[in-house]
């Protein structure tokens, strides 16, 4: 299968790997997916008290795609306000990535990933 | 070196130089391009000649008699003739065939054809090693056992079957068993006079040959009787109808003999490869060899890198040809049918290569891709959210995965 210069630049250089402490207050964490699919997301957001996300780190398990997508989420979400990172599509993500039909599910996953994200956050703010 | 590099040869060989050489003898005006079939002229009786010589190669690697052996277009037109051909001449005698759940394609979609036309199919576990054993075939076999279809070796994870064994129950209870060989051709030995396999497939360009032709060995005493799947001019003593390519047929000739000169010293050669890309990645956490390790075809190594997934290990292997087990790479978004029929779960079997080496690869191409493997399994491993899990101790097996 030949990926999109988008899919290679993020799988060759992925921005914002890492882990950030879920214990802390102010981080967000979304693990969604299962191995025996292929594809497990890990994305984890910081966010200040104004509600908007300082920092974004992700690990994934999973094919060039999904990794591409969870690199692309991370560096979008930051600087964005949690309602604004909720709204986030996976259209727009396949669509920047020119991702094919058969890894559409990679982006769906991203957007699962960030929303759990998000709500992870907020469950620990109530 | 070139890249990227082959380490593919399980899917396809290129031709042996020599095979070419013979093949390109047989083209042109100048060449013997004649019809075998023509019975009025020099061409035809020349082009005849040809066609005979490989049959006699292609019989003399296998120990059989070259009257054993009918042309095809590959070995998955000779599975459908031999299963088919076998189930449809034979269904008064019974309606029940046994084979395994590792098979190729080509068996398995016969045999669920077979199904649709009323035909009852046992399909096989193997063993965790992927051995599918003489006695669980023992215990399928029926009163209205027609067929037993079992691979000599496995293509995905190179494991060999005791068909020898297997073979002592068939005939032990008159029911024919075809082997698919297309794997072990070349790599193991075969000795149709003492093993009692009914039917073998073969393919040419598993062995340095051309791809478009195969063979199937259909034995004489006790004779096999079939029902032509192509019908036609009647070639091939009425099996399999079409006219003969001389060209094909010479270059898979040449590539049987050059097996049989050359099958001891090529075994050697993958041995010493094998042993060597296990010795450099070996030594790395969660890396295990699919299959059984001594039972199987030495030039191949099927390897699951734990907690990496397979479609992204060969993106970062991209000057590596080789293919992988994982769901990605095929459209149907499963992981390999083998490996699952193995037992192994799912996770290994996304994370899973197939290195398979040849007659021309080489120690500098094996050290090259094992510098490539350690390189991409670490960086990959840094990104892996089960690596982190794995690492910080926690049991994968009690995590609940959101499904999607």
């Amino acid at each position: 299968m030949a990926y999109s210069e988008e899919v290679l630049d993020h799988y060759e250089n992925p921005r914002n790997v890492g882990k950030m402490d879920d214990k802390d207050e102010n981080v967000g964490t979304g693990m969604v997916g299962a191995p025996a699919c292929g594809d497990v997301m890990r994305l984890q957001i910081k966010v200040s008290d104004e509600g908007v996300i300082e920092d974004a780190k992700f690990k994934t398990y999973g094919c060039g795609s999904a990794i591409a997508s969870s690199s692309l989420v991370t560096e979008w979400v930051k600087g964005m306000t949690l309602d604004q990172a909720a709204d986030l599509k996976n259209t727009t993500i396949s669509e920047e990535l020119a991702l094919p039909p058969v890894k559409i599910h990679c982006s769906v996953l991203a957007e699962d990933a960030i929303k759990a994200a998000i709500d992870d956050y907020r469950s620990k703010k109530k | 070196m070139k890249l990227p590099i082959y380490l593919d040869y399980s899917a396809t060989t290129p031709l042996d130089p020599r095979v070419a050489e013979k093949m390109s003898q047989c083209l042109t005006l100048e060449g013997n391009f004649g019809n075998p079939a023509s019975r009025s002229h020099l061409f035809g009786w020349k082009a005849e000649e040809a066609v005979e010589t490989a049959r006699r190669q292609v019989a003399d690697l296998i120990n059989a008699d070259p009257r054993e052996i009918v042309w095809t277009s590959g070995a998955t037109e000779s599975d459908n003739l031999a299963i088919k051909g076998v189930a449809h001449f034979y269904s008064k005698k019974g309606k029940h065939i046994i084979t395994s759940k590792i098979e190729h394609k080509a068996v398995l979609d016969t045999c669920r054809q077979l199904e649709r036309e009323g035909f009852e199919v046992t399909y096989l576990d193997p063993s965790k090693k992927g051995i599918i054993t003489p006695e669980a075939v023992q215990e399928a076999l029926r009163d209205d056992t027609i067929l037993v279809s079992i691979m000599h070796v496995n293509n995905e994870i190179g494991v060999i079957n005791d068909i020898e064994a297997i073979g002592e129950i068939t005939r032990a209870n008159k029911v024919l068993l075809h082997v698919d060989a297309a794997q072990s051709a070349g790599k193991v030995n075969i000795d149709l006079e003492r093993f009692k396999v009914d039917l073998m497939s073969f393919s040419a360009h598993k062995v340095y040959g051309p791809k478009g032709i195969g063979a199937l060995y259909v034995r004489r005493k006790p004779r096999v009787r079939l029902e032509a799947q192509m019908h036609g001019g009647g070639h091939e003593r009425g099996m399999r109808s079409g006219t003969l390519a001389t060209h094909q047929i010479v270059g898979m000739g040449e590539a049987f003999a050059i097996a049989k000169e050359e099958m001891h010293e090529d075994n050697k050669h993958l041995m010493k490869l094998r042993q060597r890309l296990w010795e450099g990645v070996k030594g790395m956490e969660e890396v295990y060899i699919n299959g059984d390790a001594d039972q199987r075809v030495p030039g191949n190594l099927n390897i699951s890198f734990n907690f990496v997934e397979g479609e992204s290990l060969l993106m970062a292997l991209k000057d590596l040809a080789v293919s992988s087990g994982s769901a990605c790479t095929s459209a149907s978004l499963e992981p390999s049918y083998v490996l699952r029929a193995l037992g192994m779960n799912d996770e290994l079997a996304h994370s899973s290569i197939r290195f398979s080496f040849g007659r021309f690869t080489t120690d500098e191409e094996v050290d090259y891709a094992i510098d490539k493997i350690l390189t991409a399994v670490g960086k990959l491993r840094e990104l892996s959210p089960l690596w982190d899990m794995y690492k910080d101790g926690v049991d994968l097996e009690k995590v609940e995965w959101v499904h999607h």
